[in-house]
């Protein structure tokens, strides 16, 4: 019997390429002489007008085939990038060119374009061009932004990229009439995804056959085949681009098309030649996107339990130069700010504020990070206001197991209602109690105080809408040699896809686990897809193949029962082999039902033989059945109604130096509920993963611009990204598997969550430790020892 | 301007390779893109991340941070050079598939020459010293909790082998 292996820890067989050094990485393709390589001038300034850009000592360096600026592009690619996601809120976005057309906006922005013999090269021609600016005034910060001395764009009034609006009832009236009032103002800076492998992109034109052949490390394989499409004036089915090995992604990737996406393909073109542009560490500080920078207000109504009556927050949202990502950041800020609650009446204003920065664009967590900081932070207000326990306030405000599905009257980022599928809060919580030790800390932090240590302890819950459409496809393709090849069109950068999607695969259609391979973002093997973001390729991908490989199973039940003369109902298909239950005599293997699939005239092996003309079939049919297609194959997608609502809570016990204010993780606790698991130990290492990330924004990273928004941390040594120093050792972690209505599966998405209560814990829990309001995040040991020093002075 | 190129021995997981390279190639660029030895990589050209350690004379080093033309007369041990003669998965590459020690791969190369090296030295790490074990390397998927575990796991298939 082959035992059902959704549920289960598989190893990922993909370690075993990634083990030997065999991955393939976009910088591992096309590794060979007669590539070319591509290196950008970027921006040195964060505003300026471009007067002349003089190229003329490029080309006399031996080595360079070609160079490009704004002045040698035509048609669409002169055009700016794509705004991927209008909103009719978004009354003012704006992206910028491939190529800087007379404005830069933020230092990095890309200006000219080299291809040469190698990397050193090409960065040696960068160096020789030169470009005669105007300087112009930048806008850095949310403060500038809002003031508006100043403009980022001429053409836009104040900044304002965007202001949007929604509310459920009267929250202003709710808060006047309520018993107890709050206001809170709040900020956290930006950090950045910043994987391990930065962008990078090949492209080969073929002239024998009129197309492009793609590679990028990407989240989105057929988004970026689009845009090179259009930009390039080429048909879709001229382009092929392949998503292989990614180092990593976190958000950054699904933007696209990068500059470097077009320009790439389009040198690989003019030159006739493989080109190809691997980003370095500084130009993806400086060129890639960053997130989460944000400022909040926040007024709340209570009653005497600490029952929310009414919330209203204005936040200001600092997206960068441009806007190709839309309004995402933020409408996600605005609407997951609400987590496991009812609000009671809620109004929610926010503005996307142009700054001379780099782009803000989705970074794992997508703006939830800040929502959460938000109302956990009101939580945690409202419990020292009444003088309640925290835990306490946030159960009583819990939308309860029975309310479900539960509408909060809102517009989701994926311009769905905001309603909540399926959850169990009350359960989570007590299980985070338990895990953390709530119940016992007064004493513990009683005893500790008695030895002179001073620790705090914080809690922080979230709801993650994963899962997000509007679909996903799948191709489940049973060979001949009764193995499965899977094609899916979202794209992996460390999920695991290879694995957990092969789970689905051999517990529906019955076959061992080694025998399913997974293809992921290969427009050649799917051209339809959406892309790997929003925790979504489990729920999504996920159910696509699942669904598929049913299609294909019920065809194979469809053959084997017409050649076992058996009722199709007492098959049964274990380890790859169809049989009928209760007589194992009687059995065909998967790679024979396949070759009685596709009817032949011609016998290639011994195998084939079973299916040519005078061996099947009766003379007195179509060779083809009616409704049927030859190859045993199974094609289905897989299409929501709406997002699937996963969700969790944290807690963190912090130690603080008396000294040198510096903050140690103690213990640091996880409830998660993502619905079924497929494969708890790859749930648990995204968790993992999530964690560090979190404690990295809370604690270390921030984006430090100065004032004329030149980026002072731009590499590893100075932007603090956490070693395993600074992570805790051991994270303990619960589940709950509360099932999603919304897919066959019953998941929801994973990826995401570990990072998202982060900011709002770590807060937390300083606070308890040291009796000070924590309003800002990060948090470093200097801001703290600031804050005491403050607070030292102005007791409150 | 043409670039001089400077013959050079690079001897890699015991093969010698005779390449011509500037004197500016990075030994990273070199057993790369002149050895076609992609399982190093680099993630940040300055030193800090970890990803492109390779062993030279079984140290751990930055192959960022060297010269093709200064890593002659030494013996180099890259990620291809950790698995077992019979094609299976060395110790330390073992425990990351048992003990899901990566996700996207991609610093994974640098932890395992890292750690082959720590284990030489330190065949049975305490906890604490399986984590300093790895302190200097960066990881942005795991949160490092189960590259710890592979350390102590390999520590143990170690000790067995």
């Amino acid at each position: 019997m082959t035992t059902k292996l959704v549920g289960t820890p598989v190893q990922r067989v993909e370690d075993q390429r990634f083990l030997r050094g065999q991955g393939r990485y976009v910088d591992d393709i096309a590794n060979d002489p007669s590539t070319l390589h591509a290196a950008v001038l970027r921006s040195p300034h964060a505003h300026a007008r471009i007067i002349d850009i003089d190229v003329d000592e490029v080309l006399d360096l031996e080595g360079v085939h070609a160079v490009w600026t704004h002045d040698d592009l035509a048609g669409p690619m002169a055009e700016p990038l794509p705004l991927l996601i209008p909103h009719p809120s978004l009354t003012h976005g704006r992206t910028q060119y491939a190529l800087a057309k007379d404005e830069v906006n933020y230092v990095g922005e890309a200006i000219a374009f080299v291809v040469a013999d190698d990397r050193y090269v090409a960065e040696d021609a960068v160096g020789r061009i030169r470009v005669s600016y105007e300087f112009l005034p930048p806008v850095v910060g949310i403060d500038a932004a809002r003031a508006a001395t100043h403009l980022v764009h001429d053409d836009v009034p104040g900044n304002i990229g965007a202001r949007m609006e929604q509310h459920n009832g009267d929250a202003p009236a709710a808060i006047a009439a309520a018993p107890h009032r709050l206001e809170l103002d709040l900020t956290i800076e930006r950090s950045a995804c910043t994987p391990l492998e930065g962008r990078g992109t090949v492209a080969r034109w073929d002239p024998d056959v009129n197309r492009l052949q793609v590679w990028s490390s990407t989240q989105t394989s057929t988004g970026v085949r689009a845009a090179v499409a259009v930009k390039m004036g080429l048909d879709l089915g001229q382009v092929d681009v392949i998503t292989p090995d990614v180092g990593g992604g976190f958000g950054v990737k699904i933007n696209h098309p990068w500059p470097e996406e077009l320009l790439v393909p389009m040198a690989a073109r003019a030159l006739g030649r493989t080109v190809k542009f691997t980003e370095d560490r500084r130009e993806h500080f400086i060129s890639s996107a960053h997130e989460r920078g944000q400022v909040q207000h926040i007024e709340v109504g209570f009653d005497d339990d600490g029952r929310l009556l009414g919330l209203d927050v204005m936040f200001w949202h600092d997206h960068g130069a441009y806007t190709p990502y839309g309004l995402i950041v933020p409408i996600i800020t605005s609407t997951q700010l609400l987590g496991p609650y009812k609000p009671g009446a809620y109004r929610v204003v926010f503005e996307s504020l142009y700054t001379n920065t780099v782009m803000v664009t989705p970074y794992r967590g997508a703006g939830r990070p800040q929502g959460c900081y938000a109302m956990e932070r009101t939580m945690d207000a409202i419990a020292q206001f009444l003088g309640k326990d925290r835990a306490e306030v946030r159960a009583i405000n819990f939308i309860q197991p029975d309310e479900f599905p539960y509408d909060h009257g809102l517009i989701f980022q994926d311009g769905r209602e905001l309603e909540y599928d399926s959850g169990d809060y009350p359960a989570s919580l007590v299980k985070l109690k338990a895990l953390v030790g709530w119940d016992e800390f007064p004493a513990y932090k009683a005893e500790m105080a008695a030895a002179g240590r001073q620790v705090g302890i914080g809690l922080a819950c979230y709801v993650e809408g994963t899962g997000v459409g509007p679909y996903e496809g799948a191709h489940v393709h049973i060979e001949t040699s009764g193995k499965v090849k899977v094609a899916t069109g979202l794209t992996t950068q460390g999920q695991g896809h290879a694995t957990v999607f092969a789970q689905l695969v051999a517990d529906e259609l019955g076959v061992k686990h080694e025998d399913v391979e997974v293809v992921t973002g290969d427009t050649r093997r799917m051209p339809y897809a959406v892309g790997t973001f929003a925790s979504r390729a489990a729920v999504m991908s996920g159910s696509a193949i699942h669904l598929a490989a049913r299609r294909a199973k019920e065809k194979v039940l469809r053959i084997a029962a017409e050649a076992l003369e058996a009722d199709e109902k007492d098959l049964q298909i274990v380890d790859g082999v169809v049989s009928v239950k209760g007589s194992p005599g009687s059995a065909i293997d998967l790679g024979t039902v396949s070759v009685l699939s596709n009817p032949l005239r011609y016998a290639f092996d011994e195998a084939s033989k079973a299916a040519t003309q005078f061996s099947v079939g009766d003379p007195g049919k179509p060779p083809v059945a009616e409704g049927e297609e030859p190859g045993l194959e199974g094609r289905d997608f897989y299409s929501p109604e709406r997002a699937t609502f996963a969700s969790g809570m944290h807690a963190v016990v912090v130690e603080t130096d008396p000294e040198t204010a510096e903050i140690t993780i103690l213990k640091y606790a996880v409830v998660h509920d993502c619905g079924n698991l497929i494969n708890p130990m790859i749930v648990e290492g995204q968790i993992h993963g999530g964690v560090a990330q979190g404690v990295g924004g809370a604690l270390y990273e921030r984006m430090a611009y100065d004032e004329s928004g030149q980026l002072l941390n731009a590499s590893f040594m100075d932007f603090l990204m956490p070693y395993v120093t600074e992570v805790p050792d051991g994270i303990d972690i619960d589940h709950l598997e509360t099932p999603s209505p919304l897919n066959p599966l019953g998941v929801k998405g994973a990826g995401e969550a570990g990072v998202i209560p982060s900011a709002a814990v770590f807060a937390a829990a300083i606070e308890d430790a040291e009796g000070i309001p924590i309003i800002a995040m990060p948090i470093s040991p200097s801001d703290l020892f600031h804050l005491r020093q403050i607070h030292a002075k102005e007791p409150s | 301007m043409t670039e001089e190129l400077h013959p050079v021995r690079l001897v890699v997981n015991e093969t010698a390779y005779d390449i011509r390279v500037p004197a500016r190639r990075l030994l990273s660029d070199a057993l790369r893109q002149d050895l076609g030895l992609t399982g190093t990589h680099v993630g940040c050209e300055h030193g800090v991340c970890g990803a492109c350690t390779i062993l030279v004379d079984g140290k751990p080093m930055r192959s960022c941070l060297l010269f093709a033309v200064s890593a002659v007369g030494v013996e180099i041990t890259t990620v291809e050079g950790l698995t077992n003669a019979d094609g299976s998965l060395g110790p330390v590459q073992q425990a990351f598939a048992e003990c899901h020690g990566l996700q996207c791969g991609f610093c994974t190369p640098g932890f395992l020459t890292t750690i082959t090296a720590g284990l030489r030295d330190n065949p049975d790490p305490t906890h604490d010293e399986a984590r300093e074990m790895i302190a200097g390397n960066l990881c942005r998927c795991t949160g490092y909790q189960n590259i710890v575990k592979a350390v102590e796991r390999a520590a143990v298939l170690g000790a067995e082998s």
